[in-house]
């Protein structure tokens, strides 16, 4: 009998199948991983450290950069946070949008999901699908406020800009499309014998065990616990809108397919519904000592000028104290963990990365089954390197 | 408000003396609890069974330097039966470790990890105390107050030795 002993490979960080720059090594008996240790933070940049040198305003362009996929998202439960440790209430018509906002973020990031965990496993055709319709969402966001990627739309205490002329139209064009191209995704997925073979009993993470990792969003509840902070602590006025919380039963890849899918439905209809009852009113709360004066008194009075030049440069002074808020991203609970010592910068501020920890739980997943599944596993958790890393 | 916190009720019952300060701000309940009897205290807050605080949402550290003692570990509970957030807090010296939970929740893992990493803390009992977000034999931890935000070597080139 020949002596027989483990292989160690190294599958990152530069591998189409990681998502980014994550290194795992693996090691092997056969193909069969006995054990799987990741390796992170090549791209590490030290946000919160950089917040604590930043006024409140100038930290929310660095939100956009963690999880680039859902960046209105991560806007949101920075500026939450903000507000909460101000105690400033937002104007409703500003919650609507925000939640329109970060709903059509939702989708044009599990479009992005959907496209590359089909990619990885083989099914090519869905990418440029759901590239199309991202490209949707893109453009909304563009005329809304500037940017496609890195919109930085939301501000502490509503949204930068109220929506432009003719954007209702085109958003309503893209929500009544949308269910159309849902059954376009479906029809080459869900029932395909390839991709039921591939995900079906792969990479299953128990309930108890999904909890006690701390895995929080689509992920948890691909294995069966209906929980969502949307429902959990409604923020942003989510208590007015219906939505379901979908979950899975098993916990493998399907389930987490299957599950991200129909939350995709409830964003469409959660954003048809704030369209339909958007209420009129101001975008921006009234709170002189924190938010920036419209540009065109800035131009036009000097009071104005002065307070537009103090909050741009000095920042406002929160009270003394710590809050925690935390909003349902694409990926998980995101939540802001802000320490302010009275001063015009936070003293500390966390951010509980839902991707980190959704991916601390991955050799749980994976030990003991065939390295093929590795990546079907990777590409199901969702996971966005520049949140993980921070 | 603080005082009728089922969980602040029941470690006052159990042990009076686990609990340093509770204080509250904005509706969050802060509970300071000593170093010694953080493990305790959270073992008995995830099996109690009206409590069972059985996610750990967040683990993180805090310096508060030149105060002393310097470092704050902070722990986030989250209870699925409550639906329940309960903020716990250690305070940590400089040069002193703290005790790792690990061994109730695994998410606690990677975020001691962390902590370790940034803040250098090291965690007692924890089973693969090592750095995560930088490589190893970084020197210095970038969270640390007096550690420069350019970090102390960002106008010199950086050469690998190899």
């Amino acid at each position: 009998m020949a002596e027989t002993r483990l292989m160690t490979i190294n599958m990152g960080p530069q591998h189409p199948a990681t998502h980014g720059v994550l290194r795992l090594v693996l090691e092997l008996d056969g193909e069969v991983i006995v054990k799987a240790t990741p390796h992170i933070g090549h791209l590490h940049r030290g946000v919160e450290k950089l917040a604590e040198a930043k006024t409140y305003h100038q930290v929310i362009p660095l939100t956009d950069r963690l999880d680039y996929t859902n960046a209105m998202g991560n806007n949101l439960a920075y500026v939450l946070a903000v507000e909460k440790l101000l105690g400033i209430e937002v104007p409703k018509r500003a919650q609507y949008l925000r939640v329109m906002m970060t709903e059509l973020q939702r989708i044009a990031a599990h479009l992005i999901w959907l496209g590359t965990h089909a990619l990885d496993i083989g099914a090519m055709t869905l990418l440029f699908y759901n590239f199309r319709e991202r490209e949707e969402i893109l453009k909304i966001f563009e005329e809304v406020s500037g940017g496609r990627l890195t919109p930085t739309y939301l501000r502490i205490g509503g949204v930068s800009k109220d929506l432009p002329d003719g954007i209702e139209g085109k958003i309503k064009n893209f929500v009544e499309a949308f269910p159309g191209h849902m059954k376009e995704y479906e029809t080459l997925l869900t029932k395909n014998v390839i991709w039921l073979k591939r995900t079906k009993e792969v990479g299953i993470i128990s309930k108890e065990d999904a909890i006690n990792w701390g895995v929080t969003g689509p992920t948890l509840r691909g294995s069966g616990v209906k929980w969502d902070v949307r429902k959990a602590f409604p923020y942003s006025g989510y208590e007015d809108f219906e939505f379901d919380i979908p979950t899975g039963s098993v916990g493998d890849v399907y389930d987490r397919y299957y599950v991200r899918l129909r939350e995709m439905e409830w964003s469409n209809l959660i954003v048809k519904q704030a369209l339909d009852r958007l209420p009129e009113g101001p975008v921006l709360a009234d709170d002189p000592k924190v938010v920036l004066p419209p540009k065109e008194m800035v131009l036009t009075d000097i009071a104005s000028l002065i307070r537009h030049f103090k909050i741009a440069s000095e920042g406002f002074k929160p009270p003394q104290g710590e809050v925690y808020a935390s909003v349902e991203a694409s990926k998980g609970e995101l939540g802001f963990y802000i320490v302010s010592d009275g001063s015009n910068r936070p003293l500390r501020m966390r951010i509980r990365p839902p991707s980190f920890l959704n991916l601390s739980a991955l050799p749980k997943m994976i030990e003991g089954s065939l390295i093929a599944d590795v990546v079907s596993a990777i590409g199901s958790i969702d996971i966005v390197l520049g949140e993980i890393d921070r | 408000m603080v005082e009728i916190h089922p969980a602040v009720k029941k470690l006052r019952e159990k042990d009076p003396s686990s609990i340093l300060e509770v204080t509250s701000f904005r509706g969050e309940v802060n509970v300071t609890v000593p170093k010694k009897d953080i493990f305790e205290v959270c073992r008995f807050l995830y099996t109690d069974p009206d409590l069972q605080y059985h996610m750990l949402t967040d683990l993180c550290g805090v310096d508060y330097f030149p105060q002393s003692p310097r470092f704050e570990v902070v722990y986030l509970l989250y209870s699925f039966k409550t639906n329940d957030r309960l903020r716990l807090k250690t305070r940590v010296e400089l040069g002193e470790s703290a005790v790792s939970v690990e061994s109730i929740w695994k998410a606690a893992n990677w975020l001691e990890r962390e902590v370790y990493d940034l803040f250098g803390i090291p965690f007692e009992n924890h089973p693969d105390l090592r750095r995560i977000l930088l490589w190893d034999g970084y020197e210095g931890h970038p969270l640390r107050k007096d550690y420069p935000v350019e970090g102390p070597d960002f106008d010199k080139p950086f050469v690998p030795e190899v």
